[in-house]
């Protein structure tokens, strides 16, 4: 498909501007703009027809079952698009005062509350971008805490799982803490030993997602709070797995002093093809003066931003967070009420039955109940067959099905991580099901098949390896290349995909 | 469905959850709403926030009232792109892999840059990816800011800078804009040296030569930029810019209240590989025809983990996919439009507001500082009174600017706006 680029002739335009008698304006010469940028040109209905014709080769949860694992592919209502476009909401100057703002504010403050309900924690900032920002914040709260406290220097090192999201580690990194790795035992619980091993007076805290990132959630969980809380050590709860345990088990219940809330995953902001989200976190009381600022204060009826904070780790992202995504996910809740529980539950009753439907035709590292997601193995069609995951995944969606995230997490080898969220009626978990164990009796009879997948999309399986070696990242115009004659070399990465 | 799984009940489903840790209550939430119910109480909440269809609006200050035209919502409302995740597996995704391919190229076309990332989360954001880039650069721990860059930005970059063990230097402004001698001195030793054009006060900063003095210190020279102003504003990789960041929303997203926004960072191809995010590359499938993937991944958090550039996963894809739709709507005619547009608004307000500006002697694009015969607080809270808002008070940010006011003009706001804006304040100051 071509290009917009291509697509663009000189002259055309879609654009109407108000044309005002104005005085000229003074701009030196060497900050005036020589050349053009050169933005594409398009009369109006080819710029409506190139976007829905890319449109047409996207597939998103409202075109079908979107089982990525650990990503949280529910439904998102749309009556949050509605709520979000309102001109009170979507209008709204950030520098607004505060007396024209109160609904906002208050909408915030709402949010707020229900995210330290359902989190068992005590105070809330909506400031952070997504979850790995909501991580480094969280993190960044860890160190003023332990510098206030003169531990600053001492406690140098987060403890995170080998099964964790790779944002843990990097976010380590970018807050300026050396990594360790605890592993997982034999029923994919941290393994308790070597957790004991590794905590002391030099142990920041632990990062740690659960459920885990294998669907299942640590028996120990109690003995884990407690042996780095009598260390002086804090324990930081990576909410991509919440989706699991609302109403049923609470984050601050389980002995985690800090949580970050995927709202994109959770609470339905849609994903957008990779954002935006949102990452609020949510802190023990003894943590709550290190939050970033502005902090969101109720005076009686009436809210306002407190910037005075001087403990604050500051700001991480501007203004008080992405709003948008705010609207949509209260919204989400308050459609739900308590019976958000109810939405955990059908999720994790879905996993389940999709997990006993696929059990014995792949492996099954870890045989528990699983949480809201679950972790197989396609290495006995790899060993069998020479089928890998990658082929599994490429030929669901000749199936019409977008496959579930593959090699994650990376305990498993031939990972297939499968999370169908409670939006998927039973007929849909069957003929997902049925389409798995079709592939499965496919690799035993017609491998060619899986390798040559997929067939019914635009494109066929792409060369990645050429996209790294090469680096096009953007249309070249008359000097643009054309890579159809070089050699074909279908490489593919066996890279985490998902998650 | 639990006969197959083998329990009894929806609870045994969660029988690996200790005792200790359920919560064993229902949660503490208010009931549940139908949609009618939802609508009616979100449109009140809505109705109690004064937006800039509700009083004539001048505010700006990093954030603007810009027209959003109707063919971003058309295409943002397409479900398949509303409602994708990131792009993992190319061969169901190249919709949005196009699109942001093509969105890196208008990234690079308005800044004169080589390569552009996905998106980062704001325009504050970028600017802390861009010290964490320069540190890796230049192995250097010094970051130079401008006083004139937006306070916000700032305060990010400070907050971000102590995890990375970078010590940040402000430079003051003389008369509005960064001197480039006192810019060179702070430079020395710098890994960045980031500064805004136009400035936070609306006024044109001598951008060539502050780039030229970082260039020379062997920083990387940091432009934090407008895109709206790039059709009539010299691009900043083509006057010595390492790096070109800022804050989308202008180009495509409404002011809600901060967001979702998008924030832009682009580079020169030396520092391809230690950008962070997403980036999206040109490739061919099985047969020989083109298609797009998500390229470099060897940078990002799934691979590399904690020697990633970046932990950043969740972007803003879809107010950057706005940003494109806008920009295309536009085209090169249009955003020049545009920016004239502002241009002349912004010389038309200073003839006709018939208050001091507070830097007489600068160029400025669409924003310009004047100063109040009264606090700046004060002045807002009387017009607002006769539905005008006025602008920003700076004093919130700078000292001895209390009585000074921030006004931005949009192609949203016509001459006669301006004129009321002039009355009003002719009342109240």
């Amino acid at each position: 498909m071509e290009l917009i680029y291509e697509q663009s002739r000189p002259g055309r335009r879609a654009s109407t501007l108000p044309r005002y008698d104005l005085p000229p304006a003074d701009v030196p010469g060497e900050l005036r703009r020589a050349e053009p940028p050169r933005l594409p040109e398009l009369a109006e209905p080819e710029v409506v027809r190139h976007f829905t014709a890319l449109s047409n080769r996207n597939f998103g949860i409202d075109n079908g079952f979107y089982p990525l694992g650990s990503c949280t592919m529910k439904h998102n209502p749309r009556v949050n698009e509605r709520l979000a476009m309102l001109p009170g909401f979507k209008d709204l100057h950030p520098h607004q005062e505060e007396e024209g703002a109160q609904g906002a504010l208050e909408l915030m403050w709402r949010l707020q509350e229900i995210l330290q309900e359902v989190s068992g924690l005590d105070a809330c900032s909506l400031q952070p971008a997504a979850g790995s920002q909501g991580e480094l914040t969280g993190l960044m709260l860890m160190r003023a805490y332990y510098e206030d406290r003169g531990e600053g220097e001492r406690r140098d090192t987060i403890i995170t799982a080998d099964t964790a999201h790779g944002t843990n580690p990097a976010s380590v990194t970018m807050a300026g803490y050396k990594l360790e790795k605890v592993e997982t035992d034999a029923r994919g619980n941290l393994d308790i030993a070597h957790l004991r091993a590794m905590v002391d007076e030099r142990t920041a805290g632990l990062m740690l997602t659960n459920p885990s990132t294998l669907g299942l959630f640590d028996e120990h969980i109690e003995e884990i709070a407690s042996i780095f809380h009598s260390a002086g050590s804090l324990l930081y709860y990576d909410g991509a797995n919440l989706n699991a345990v609302c109403g049923i088990s609470r984050p601050g219940d389980m002995g985690f002093d800090i949580v970050h809330i995927n709202l994109h995953k959770t609470f339905s902001q849609p994903h957008g093809g990779g954002g935006p989200g949102g990452g609020p976190i949510v802190v023990r009381d003894r943590l709550e003066p290190y939050l970033p600022v502005p902090a969101l204060v109720r005076d009686g009826g009436r809210f306002r931003l407190d910037d005075d904070r001087p403990k604050s780790i500051g700001k991480v992202r501007g203004f008080g967070g992405p709003f948008g995504v705010f609207v949509r996910s209260y919204a989400y809740i308050r459609m739900y009420g308590p019976a958000l529980r109810e939405m955990s539950e059908v999720a994790v009753l879905n996993a389940n039955y999709l997990l006993a439907r696929l059990r014995d035709a792949y492996e099954l590292p870890y045989d528990r109940l699983c949480m809201h997601e679950f972790v197989l193995s396609a290495r006995n069609l790899k060993r069998e067959h020479g089928v890998t995951a990658l082929d599994v995944a490429k030929r669901l969606m000749d199936y019409g099905f977008h496959p579930p995230t593959i090699y994650f997490p990376l305990v498993v080898p031939e990972a297939l991580m499968i999370e169908p969220t409670e939006t998927e009626p039973k007929e849909r978990l069957d003929a997902f099901a049925d389409a798995m164990l079709a592939i499965a009796e496919e690799a035993a009879e017609s491998s060619e098949l899986l390798k040559q997948a997929p067939v019914s999309q635009p494109v066929r399986r792409l060369d990645e390896v050429k996209a790294a070696k090469r680096a096009i990242v953007k249309y070249g115009f008359d000097e643009h290349p054309d890579l159809s004659g070089e050699g074909r070399e279908r490489k593919q990465l066996e890279a985490p995909t998902g998650a | 469905m639990l006969e197959a799984i083998g329990v009894d009940s929806v609870d045994q489903l969660f029988r690996d959850i200790p005792a200790g840790v359920r919560l064993g209550r229902e949660l503490d939430l208010e009931p549940a709403l139908s949609e009618p119910e939802l609508v009616r109480h979100l449109e009140e909440l809505a109705a109690r926030n004064v937006d800039t269809t509700k009083e004539l609006s001048f505010l700006g200050a990093g954030i603007y009232d810009h027209y959003v035209p109707a063919v971003v919502d058309a295409v943002l409302q397409r479900g398949e792109f509303l409602t994708a995740y990131t792009p993992y597996q190319p061969e169901l995704s190249q919709g949005v892999l196009q699109a942001i391919f093509e969105y890196q190229t208008a990234i690079c076309e308005l800044t004169g840059m080589d390569v552009s990332n996905a998106s980062g989360y704001d325009g504050t954001t970028v600017a802390a990816d861009a010290c964490f880039v320069a540190k890796h650069v230049t192995g250097r721990t010094k970051i130079v800011l401008a006083e004139t860059l937006n306070p916000q930005v700032r305060r990010v970059v400070e907050t971000y800078a102590v995890g990375f063990g970078l010590e940040v230097v402000e430079v003051p402004h003389e008369g509005g804009t960064i001197d480039p001698a006192r810019w060179a001195e702070a430079a020395d030793g710098a890994a960045a040296a980031i500064f805004q054009q136009p400035n936070f006060f609306g006024c044109l900063e001598p951008a060539p030569d502050l780039a030229a003095a970082a260039g020379a210190a062997g920083a990387l020279a940091v432009a934090h930029v407008d895109p709206v102003s790039l059709g009539v504003l010299e691009a900043p990789g083509n006057y010595g810019c390492a790096l070109a960041i800022g804050e989308g929303q202008g180009a495509g997203n409404y002011q809600s209240y901060a967001g979702p926004h998008y924030g832009f960072l682009a580079a020169k191809s030396e520092y391809v590989r230690r950008l962070p995010g997403r980036i999206i590359g040109e490739t061919t499938d099985l047969n020989g025809e083109r298609g797009y993937v998500l390229t470099l991944q060897t940078r990002e958090q799934h691979i590399r983990r904690e020697k990633a550039t970046s932990n950043i996963t969740t972007n803003q894809t879809l107010l950057a996919l706005a940003g494109l739709v806008h920009l295309s709507w536009l085209g090169p005619q249009g955003l020049r439009e545009l920016g004239e547009t502002c241009l002349g608004l912004g010389a038309y307000a200073k003839e006709r507001l018939g208050l001091p500006l507070v830097f007489p002697e600068r160029s400025t694009f669409k924003e310009l500082a004047v100063r109040t015969s009264r606090p700046a607080r004060d002045v807002i809270r009387a017009a607002r009174q006769r539905g005008v808002h006025p602008g920003y008070a700076l004093g919130r940010d700078y000292e001895g600017m209390d009585d000074v006011l921030l006004v931005a003009v949009t192609e949203k706001r016509s001459p006669a706006d301006i004129d009321r804006l002039a009355e009003v304040l002719a009342e109240v100051t």
